[in-house]
């Protein structure tokens, strides 16, 4: 990506209007509400909407991060949040297009990108996918104002289980997949492979017999 | 201060909230370097958020990232220092309880055939530990936080010897484009040729131990590091895919002799939070942490 990234600063419940005008590179703040849900999750809140039942929380509009914190009960019985990087969500992707057919979230943070269906759920029902980096745990937890519920804690494990975080700037986001249909990962990660065909034959060329 | 297994539970839980917290100097300095020449805009504010991250970690002595890793350690026992690798052993999963209970290190230790978390990050056979017997009397642990994301890359090729440098090149190229943003770049690689594959992996896992900017004492093993380090760089994956200068920090290569009728290939990558330290007791139970950090001073983070 190059020049200068335009910057959005955006606050839940998140509309179809604001999502539809970012684009893949945008960078991102958001303030609100972020609910957490990796691998165990996904399975679990689907199958909580297949029975027909309600979800704990509504998620329609919300931002949903792919993540599993480091939290520690504080002496009051309140949750402190120690580190909150984002997680690989390329697991989710067999799940995600249902999910954001069912759930209504806007926003889906994580990290490394998501595929096709992901980016086609996102053109047809107004989502965008954004990049927090990788890694960078104390950074996001220092964003978390509070924690404002988890559930299926016990059932699920700290990792796994859905946590309900109030966040205050939370960012830089990347927008990977926008609501238009453009994947960044994709394309540059093409641009990436052809490249390498290139550096492979100019370093064999430099192998010594 | 006398030498017990108390003395150094206590000095191992130091050095693993040390390790977990504050960021090798090395490793900031490279990365500070980056954001400093990186001109790709969106690249840059990746690494400022990096820079970021490093530093409220070690201000508020909070885990630089919330995949505090699965432990490795590579422990040089003295034969002649006074404790016994179990208690050695005993010693650091006493300080793993410990720092995991109170927060510090997330559980990551999961038995794989009941699917159950240990809860406090040590299991069967972990953490996992190589011994080594030196001569003398002192003890030293170098200690690694290995990412679950940055394991995904790990390669091994078997090549035929004929082919074995083509493939290593390729390997490695193909292997970073492979992943791209995955394992959290900038990385640093290691390489390592040898004869059998445990020993390769093996070799390539202790390279990351080896600071950035340091090459190989072999002429051609360092040659081998800056080739790659050079190619990797051209690709132009960048800091979590996002294009510019910095796809690796270093590329480390290590290797064995190999037998005559094979050319294993192990390749591995350490995440730009690769987190690892070295500590050193004397045989009267005082100690050092050898390996410099980002450490909270007076308020503000100094390399100490």
């Amino acid at each position: 990506m190059s020049g200068e990234a335009r910057v959005f600063h955006l606050r839940t419940p998140i509309s179809d209007e604001d999502v539809e005008k970012l684009r893949v590179g945008d960078i991102i703040y958001i303030t609100g509400i972020m609910v957490t849900a990796r691998d165990e999750a996904h399975k679990k809140i689907l199958e909580v909407l297949e029975r027909g039942e309600k979800l704990p929380i509504d998620l329609r509009g919300l931002v949903l991060y792919h993540c599993g914190p480091v939290v520690r009960k504080r002496p009051d019985g309140t949750w402190e949040v120690v580190a909150a990087g984002p997680t690989t969500s390329m697991r989710m992707e067999s799940v995600e297009a249902e999910f954001i057919a069912k759930t209504g979230v806007k926003v889906i943070v994580g990290k490394g990108g998501m595929g096709r269906r992901t980016a086609e759920a996102m053109k047809k029902y107004k989502a965008v996918y954004a990049v927090f980096t990788g890694g960078a745990g104390a950074l996001a937890a220092n964003r978390i104002k509070r924690v404002v519920d988890v559930y299926w804690l016990e059932e699920l494990g700290i990792p796994e289980a859905v946590w309900v975080f109030e966040v205050e700037e939370f960012g830089p986001l990347v927008v990977t997949i926008d609501s238009h249909g453009n994947n960044y990962y994709e394309k540059h990660m093409e641009e990436v492979r052809k490249r390498a065909e290139e550096i492979k034959k100019e370093l064999l060329s430099k192998i010594e017999h | 201060m006398a030498l017990s297994r108390e003395t150094l539970e206590k000095a191992f839980y130091d050095f693993i909230l040390r390790v977990s917290t504050g960021m090798p100097e090395d490793i900031y300095l490279a990365i500070k370097r980056a954001y400093e020449t990186e001109e790709n805009p969106v690249a840059k504010t990746q690494l400022e958020a990096i820079l970021k991250d490093m530093n409220i970690a070690c201000s508020e002595t909070r885990p630089i990232c919330q995949d505090t890793g699965t432990p490795y350690l590579w422990v040089e026992i003295g034969e002649d220092f006074p404790l016994k690798p179990l208690v050695i052993e005993e010693a650091f999963k006493s300080a793993l309880r410990k720092a995991t209970k109170e927060g510090y290190l997330r559980p990551n230790a999961v038995d794989p055939l009941y699917a159950k978390n240990s809860g406090d990050n040590t299991g069967r056979f972990i953490p996992w530990v190589h011994y080594e017997p030196v001569p003398g009397d002192k003890l030293t642990v170098r200690l690694l936080f290995k990412g679950g994301g940055s394991e995904a890359p790990s390669t091994l090729i078997m090549s035929t010897p004929l082919k074995g440098f083509e493939n290593l090149y390729t390997g490695v190229i193909d292997t970073i484009v492979r992943y791209g943003p995955l394992p959290c770049p900038p990385l640093i690689v290691g390489v390592a040729i040898g004869a059998g594959a445990d020993i390769v992996m093996s070799l390539a896992k202790k390279a990351l131990l080896r600071p950035i900017g340091q090459r190989h004492p072999d002429p051609k093993a360092a040659k081998i590091e800056e080739e790659l380090l050079e190619a990797i760089n051209k690709l132009g994956v960048g800091p979590h895919g996002f294009g510019g200068k910095y796809t690796a920090l270093d590329v480390k290569f290590e290797y064995a002799h190999r037998h005559p009728a094979t050319f294993a290939i192990g390749i591995v990558t350490g995440c730009w939070a690769t987190r690892r330290g070295t500590i050193q007791f004397e045989s009267d139970g005082s100690y050092r942490i050898l390996s410099k950090h980002l450490v909270p001073e007076g308020g503000a983070c100094v390399i100490r």
